[in-house]
Formats: structure tokens, C-alpha cells, sequence
């Protein structure tokens, strides 16, 4: 399998990325700061007030380094991509499958989805003893599974996934074992997030689609043209199909296993005048560090029948996606774990 | 405009080696470089720098460009040598291991002689292949047979990448040195499992997890 290389997560508000010969320097204050060989880099996520020679962004398109700007909170906006490559039969016949035969892999990626929700209520049943509450989700879930294994229609394969990410959000609360610092979680809510929970969650899983994103251009796949996701202008449709077969798998675990080691406090959280909740630079730092050393750990990919690390899985799922579109594979085999 | 697809030089050998590996590279623009293939550009790049130069009345060139629409192929000659005195010309293909049993390389050195042909008008009767590993110079005689087994390669490899079909991999020894390997994962392909995969992913039953924290 292809090596898992290091991201590269710029923090530091005014921090300078500039270029010498083969390597990468940040500045930091006008003093050198880090100096590193772009070989090993696999991507540069920049949050906030970073700035980046244009040699710099030059050099990434060439080494196929992954270059994003985030701002300071973790929205994304913008990626620098080199030269368009990859292969336009393979892009033609992802848009023909997209618009005449998106059912299977849209429900395949949704059951997937589904399957890993309900593992992280096993997981948590397992480890706490049963309650009521978890059994009667898990039940309405596996019977979500059931209808959905033979539904051939999107919005209703659309309208399952809503069903079960429901019941498992209808319980995500309990999964905050610790209530020593007062999370508290009743109910996914975005753009903004008004909430700890909820700002985490935002935060990495717009981490993660970025990943995503540039796992599928890497594969010569379009990110934009989805399956499950209609497309939207300015949406990446397939990041975000993808990211439903990670989401509770990575996100949320790391989510929840931050807050419930007690690694965040309240007090690494801002809210502001509107309510809109965000992370303070140190916790954004702690968040990547623990992503990234999440990424280096290896786990059996099922279908491959491999040990792969976690953050090469988006590069893994893109690349059997690719081949299922191009008909090496007749079903899309979407990531789940043991 | 008659905007005919030319077929590189290298996919004749790409396809030599593995069908499916052609048509990875050159129809799906997937490309990985290995130790082999990197040892191959080091040769190369050795052998296409050097200036023109004149040798007991031989001209010599390196990295020579030729494109044959008529026959459909273009590519890059290692070295052309040129007879000063008849005009003839004499194609060498230097490549990096050793000679091989089927006649691919002879194929490709008489692919390069038919280009020459069509971009000069004059025929080319002989080349020579030369092994880095043997470090030795085979002469290759283009016979008419050698030149009609050619122009079939050369219509196989056309039809191949105009179909836009990427053929099935077929998994055997040779692929642990090919280069795309991890891109075109060959065992997980001789059987599809996909199905089988896919409806566990509907079952009700706990899954047991391996991972611990």
C-alpha cells in the first residue's frame, strides 16, 4: 500500500511558509521556526492568518502535496491544486454511474454509515453495561438496515439515513461518560455550531472531508459529483458521500474520547455575541495532534484483507470506488470496521 | 482536423509486460515509480544527454523525437546512428536488463525503424538492442515477419486503448515487480468478493470489534 505521509497543520496565526531549494521553512516571528524536506509531506492544512509564497504553492502542486486554508475555526477555504490530471474515462464514467446507477453505492455507503453508528453504542453498551435506551436504538437501527437493504430509491435511502443518524444522535449524550465539566450534547446543530459538542463534530468532520477530498482528486476521481449527496455548487458531493462511511468511526470517537479523557475543557471554547461556539487555537492544536497520531494507527481493512493506517483509509475507499466505476469491482465496498 | 490518437513507443513494451498495466498508464494516467522504473530513467537520462557527435564517419543522436501518423506511433529513439556515407540509418535501444526470450524488444526496435521510415522515406534495414546487464550490442535484422508481427502489435495495443477498456487483471509473479502494483491491487481482483462484502454490510448481527484503545 501506498505510504501514509505526515500532514502538516499551520496554527500559528502569522506564521510564513516560504520555500528554500527542496524543503519547506516556517517562519514564525521572522525567525526560522521548522524546516522540513517537502518529500514526506502529504499535506499543508492552514488555519487562520498563515501565509504561503507562491513558490510554495507552486512546489505542492508539483509534489501532489495537498494544500488547504482553513480559517482560524476550521472552516475551509480554499485548496491549491496543481495541474489537472488523472483520467478523464475515469471522471466520464463516474458522471454516467452518478447520473443513471447512483442506488447501489449510495446505499452500500449509507449502510456502512449505519453500521458504524451502531458500533460506537455497542462499543459504549459493552464497556458500560446495557441500558434501555441503547438497546431500543440499536433495535430501530438494525430494523432501519433491514428496509434499507432492499430500497432502490434515494430519497428514501436519503430519508433511512436521516432515521438512524436520529436515533444514534438521540443517545449521543450518554455517551458523555464524564460529567464532571458539564458537556452537554441534545441534538446536532451546524453552521454554527452553539455547542462544545457540537463546534468538535463541525470541526472534524470538515477535517476529515478535506482529507477525503483530496484522497479522491489524488485517484483522478471528481470530488464534486456524488452519489448519495445531490450536487450543489461549491460542494465537494463525493467528499461528502465518503465521509458518511467515517464519520462515526473517526470523528466521533475522537470526539468523544477527547471529552470524556477530559482533555478539553469548557474553557478551551469561545462563544460568540450570535451564540456560534468555537475552538481556541490550543485546542484546535490538541485536536489535530490526537487526529494525527489516530491517523498513524493501523487497522485490518476487511475487504482488502489488510492492515492499513486509519488516515490512509480515505485514499483506500477512493481507490476502490475508482476501480468499482471503472467495473473491476461489481459492488462499491464501503469502509467498516470488524 | 484528422486528430488521430498516436500511440507512445513505451506502451508497445507496457503492453508487452501486462495489458492491463497499458492500459492503466496510458488510458487511466496511473503512474508509480518504483526501483526498476527509476533505474530506467537514470539509464535513460544518461544515455538521451550527450550532444550529436561524429565518429569514424557515423553520426550519432541521442533522444531522437519521431512521430509516423500513418502507422499511428511517436516516441523518443535512445540513439540514431547515421552512416555519413550511404545516408543509412541505425536505431539502438538500450535497455536495462538483459535479452529476453519473446522478441518485445525486438518489436519495439522495429517499431522505432518503421517511424524512421515514414519520417525519412528511407528504409531501415537493421538496429541493435543493448543490455546494460550483459552490456553487450545484439544486431536485429527487420525481416518481414519481424515488421508484420509489429504493425499487429501495433493495431492490438490501438484497438486495446480505443476501447477505453481497462482489461481484467490477471495476477501472476511478474506483478510483484511492476510498479503499479498497489494501484491496481491484481489479487483482490481475480475474484470479486463485492458482493459477498456488501451484505454484511446489511446484517443485524453484532460485529466484534478488534481495535482497542
Amino acid at each position: 500500500m501506498k505510504r501514509l505521509q505526515n500532514s502538516l497543520y499551520i496554527n500559528t496565526q502569522g506564521a510564513y511558509l516560504h520555500k528554500e531549494r527542496e524543503t519547506l521553512v516556517i517562519d514564525i516571528n521572522k525567525e526560522k521556526a521548522a524546516q522540513l524536506p517537502i518529500h514526506g509531506i502529504g499535506a499543508i492544512f492552514c488555519f487562520g492568518n498563515v501565509m504561503v509564497s507562491p513558490q510554495v504553492m507552486g512546489f505542492c502542486g508539483e509534489n501532489s502535496v495537498n494544500l488547504a486554508f482553513f480559517t482560524e475555526y476550521g472552516r475551509f477555504l480554499a485548496r491549491v491544486q496543481g495541474k489537472q490530471t488523472g483520467n478523464v474515462l475515469l471522471r466520464r464514467a463516474q458522471y454516467r454511474k452518478a447520473d443513471e446507477d447512483p442506488v447501489s453505492v449510495a446505499r452500500n455507503i449509507v449502510a456502512a454509515k449505519i453500521q458504524m453508528q451502531k458500533q460506537v453504542l455497542q462499543r459504549h453498551q459493552r464497556n458500560h453495561g446495557n441500558s434501555v435506551e441503547f438497546s431500543q436504538q440499536i433495535t430501530a437501527i438494525n430494523h432501519v438496515l433491514d428496509t434499507l437493504k432492499h430500497c432502490a430509491d434515494l430519497d428514501k435511502i436519503r430519508g433511512y439515513e436521516g432515521e438512524a443518524a436520529s436515533r444514534y444522535f438521540s443517545v449521543f449524550n450518554m455517551l458523555l461518560t464524564n460529567k464532571d465539566l458539564g458537556f452537554e450534547f441534545s441534538g446536532r446543530v451546524r453552521r454554527p455550531p452553539t455547542d462544545p459538542v457540537n463546534c468538535l463534530l463541525s470541526f472534524m468532520y470538515s477535517v476529515l472531508g478535506n482529507d477525503i477530498s483530496a484522497a479522491l482528486q489524488g485517484v483522478g476521481l471528481d470530488p464534486q459529483v456524488g452519489f448519495l449527496h445531490q450536487e450543489r455548487p461549491g460542494r465537494d458531493s463525493l467528499a461528502l458521500d465518503l465521509l458518511e462511511e467515517f464519520r462515526a468511526f473517526i470523528a466521533d470517537r475522537l470526539v468523544l474520547t477527547l471529552l470524556n479523557r477530559q482533555q478539553l475543557k469548557p474553557s478551551d471554547f469561545i462563544t460568540e455575541t450570535g451564540g456560534a461556539v468555537k475552538l481556541k487555537d490550543d485546542a484546535r492544536k490538541l485536536v489535530l495532534k490526537e487526529y494525527q497520531s489516530r491517523k498513524q494507527q493501523k487497522i485490518r481493512h476487511q475487504f482488502l484483507d489488510e492492515d492499513v493506517e486509519i488516515g490512509l483509509l480515505p485514499h483506500v475507499q477512493a481507490l476502490l470506488l475508482a476501480r468499482h466505476i471503472r467495473g473491476d469491482l461489481q459492488q462499491y465496498p464501503p469502509f467498516i470496521s470488524k | 482536423m484528422n486528430d488521430v490518437r498516436l500511440i507512445p513507443l513505451a506502451a508497445l513494451q507496457h503492453y508487452a509486460f501486462c495489458p492491463r498495466q497499458c492500459a492503466l498508464i496510458h488510458n487511466e494516467q496511473v503512474w508509480a515509480d518504483n526501483f526498476l522504473t527509476a533505474q530506467g530513467h537514470l539509464l535513460h537520462e544518461r544515455v538521451d544527454s550527450g550532444e550529436p557527435e561524429t565518429r569514424k564517419g557515423i553520426r550519432i543522436e541521442r533522444g531522437v523525437q519521431v512521430a509516423a501518423p500513418n502507422i499511428g506511433i511517436t516516441g523518443k529513439l535512445d540513439l540514431v546512428e547515421k552512416d555519413l556515407s550511404t545516408g543509412e540509418l541505425f536505431p539502438v535501444e538500450y535497455k536495462r536488463g538483459k535479452p529476453k526470450v519473446s522478441d518485445w524488444d525486438e518489436i519495439q526496435l522495429c517499431a522505432q525503424a518503421v517511424c524512421l521510415e515514414e519520417m525519412t522515406r528511407k528504409t531501415v534495414a537493421e538496429g541493435a538492442l543493448w543490455y546494460n546487464q550483459t552490456r553487450h550490442r545484439q544486431a536485429v535484422i527487420f525481416t518481414p515477419e519481424l515488421r508484420q508481427r509489429t504493425l499487429q502489435v501495433i493495431a492490438d495495443v490501438a484497438t486495446m486503448l480505443e476501447s477505453g477498456i481497462t482489461p481484467k487483471a490477471v495476477y501472476d509473479k511478474h506483478c510483484h515487480a511492476c510498479s503499479l502494483f498497489d494501484l491496481c491491487n491484481p489479487k483482490l481482483l481475480q475474484k470479486d468478493n463485492s458482493l459477498q462484502y456488501v451484505n454484511r454490510l446489511f446484517s443485524t448481527e453484532d460485529f466484534d470489534e478488534e481495535t482497542t484503545e
